[in-house]
């Protein structure tokens, strides 16, 4: 209960954290959502294409790539943020506090994940305000909210990890745009069957694209059982990875002192 | 020559060998400017290249057709780095010296701008290097000069926003402010697709945003001629932004002194 106590405590002052430097939270909302509106109009014709997925509109197609692209945003900036924390000796106070040890990543990662709430909240406003239809109604909103929520917890715990390894958050930054390199070898923007080589065969098996498609399935067609389990096992692979990432991170940085 | 403007060269020069400096002690410092717009155009190539295939799109290769926004997108960058400079600098108490100083506010502006400018080559050139590699076309002479004039009016024109964000704000904690409006300015243009292409709210905003002007002119030489009137419109957007940009910053520059 008090374990749950701190984290919790944790997860607040994260959250706080967040919202109180724009630096932290501009690049999570305002990025994607300038890139949907641009991309969206700009490379709109694209549902023309033969082989495109049949679709309302390319906004609607769009909405899952941008709010993943938010999720992994966020995990990011979680990770710069607790970075930031290791350079201030605050880890440390938290280190030498009698707290079990993975409350300290997990009350990042409680933070991280009320951020991608947020996330996931603005941009189904944002798209059903622009006129994106979900097919799937207020279960498959609900289902994409579950699956935002999951994706930046999966995502942090990568952030997490990186942070505790280096302990330095311009290294974290420094990663920023890697974001991007994984997010354009993805179907977080386009179909795989419409993508230019190497970018199509990397975006096949890319994890992040079974997650793109879980959070789209609702918006453009009915449920299909596979893809959400599909999307489901990837976020839970991303992170499985992370918390183990962490766990050896976080080992060596107690051994190291 | 005459003496005052002398003084104020050099010292433009120093400012300029200053930012040069930084550069030369942290070549670090340069690799985020060159790999943003670098994992954008390879990004933005591989993603949306399909493009081509719609009827009415102007050139057979995306590579060319994107090259033009990544280098300007470098250069907004370059120029927005030089804000986030600015703001260390009145941060750090540095930039109280220089206006002390008797340096003219224009000079201090002028070295700003200038270092933006000649800064904006570095992430143009990688950024075409690595267009020339993936296929994209080559612009010839005089449509490389025209990009490369574009490069460095976009990055003085940011470099002018940034000081004015700079200067009001006061802290390098505005950095997004420079970047995201100077993104925004470059994207929403006819950055994805021709002007017949593009739908909904861009298709009206693009052909009114100045910026198009300066993206189509830089693009001209990679998808197809250079033309004069091609060329024009551009010239004309960048000294007109410059003008105003640069008037405001000298004014936020005259209101930071007193």
């Amino acid at each position: 209960m008090r374990t749950l106590a701190v984290i919790g405590e944790l997860g607040r002052r994260s959250v706080r954290q967040t919202f109180r430097r724009p630096q932290l939270m501009a690049p999570l909302l305002i990025i994607p959502t300038l890139l949907l509106a641009v991309q969206s109009a700009g490379a709109g014709r694209a549902v023309d294409l033969p082989g495109f997925p049949p679709v309302e509109s390319f906004f609607d197609f769009l909405l899952a790539g941008a709010m993943v692209q938010a999720a992994l945003l966020a995990g990011n900036s979680g990770g710069i943020a607790m970075a930031i924390d290791i350079e201030m000796g605050f880890t440390d106070r938290l280190l030498a506090a009698p707290i079990p040890r993975f409350a300290i990543v997990a009350g990042r990662l409680a933070g991280t994940a009320a951020v991608g709430a947020v996330i996931a909240v603005w941009f189904l406003v944002i798209g059903v305000v622009f006129g994106a239809t979900i097919e799937e109604g207020i279960p498959g909103a609900l289902m994409m909210i579950v699956l935002v929520v999951l994706a930046a917890l999966a995502f942090g715990t990568l952030g997490a990890a990186l942070a505790l390894r280096t302990g330095s958050a311009s290294v974290v930054q420094g990663t920023f745009p890697l974001v991007f390199v994984i997010l354009f070898l993805s179907t977080a923007f386009f179909p795989a069957d419409l993508l230019l080589e190497p970018a199509e065969t990397i975006a096949r098996v890319n994890p992040l694209s079974f997650v793109v498609t879980a959070v789209r399935d609702p918006v453009i067609s009915a449920w299909s059982a596979g893809e959400l389990a599909a999307g489901f096992a990837a976020t839970l692979l991303i992170g499985a990875v992370g918390i183990w990432l962490c766990s050896m991170a976080l080992r060596r940085r107690l051994r190291m002192g | 020559m005459d003496g005052r403007l002398e003084t104020d060269l050099a010292t433009i020069r120093a400012l300029v060998r200053r930012s040069a400096n930084e550069l030369i002690r942290v070549p670090g410092a340069a690799v985020p400017g060159v790999l943003a717009p670098a994992i954008f155009f390879l990004g933005l190539t591989a993603v949306f290249g399909s493009l081509t295939l719609l009827p009415g799109f102007t050139t057979d290769s995306y590579a060319s057709f994107m090259i033009p926004v990544s280098m300007l997108q470098g250069a907004g960058f370059t120029g927005a780095a030089m804000g986030v400079n600015l703001a260390r600098d009145i941060e750090f108490g540095l930039f109280d010296r220089f206006l002390a100083s008797p340096a003219p506010r224009w000079v201090l502006l002028t070295g700003l701008v200038v270092s933006a400018a000649i800064r904006s080559f570095i992430p143009a050139t990688a950024v075409f290097l690595i267009a020339l590699a993936v296929g994209a076309h080559f612009p010839g002479p005089l449509g490389l000069v025209i990009a490369y004039l574009c490069v460095m009016g976009t990055a003085t024109i940011a470099a002018c926003w940034s000081a004015i964000i700079a200067l009001r704000f006061k802290t390098q904690s505005a950095s997004p402010l420079m970047q995201t409006v100077m993104l925004a300015a470059v994207l929403c243009t006819t950055a994805y697709a021709p002007q017949e292409l593009l739908t909904g709210w861009l298709a009206t905003v693009a052909e009114y945003n100045p910026f198009t002007q300066v993206v189509d002119a830089t693009r001209q030489g990679f998808v197809g001629g250079v033309t004069w009137d091609g060329t024009w419109p551009a010239l004309v957007v960048i000294a007109g932004l410059t003008a105003l940009l640069g008037t405001l910053a000298l004014r936020g520059m005259r209101r930071t002194a007193y």
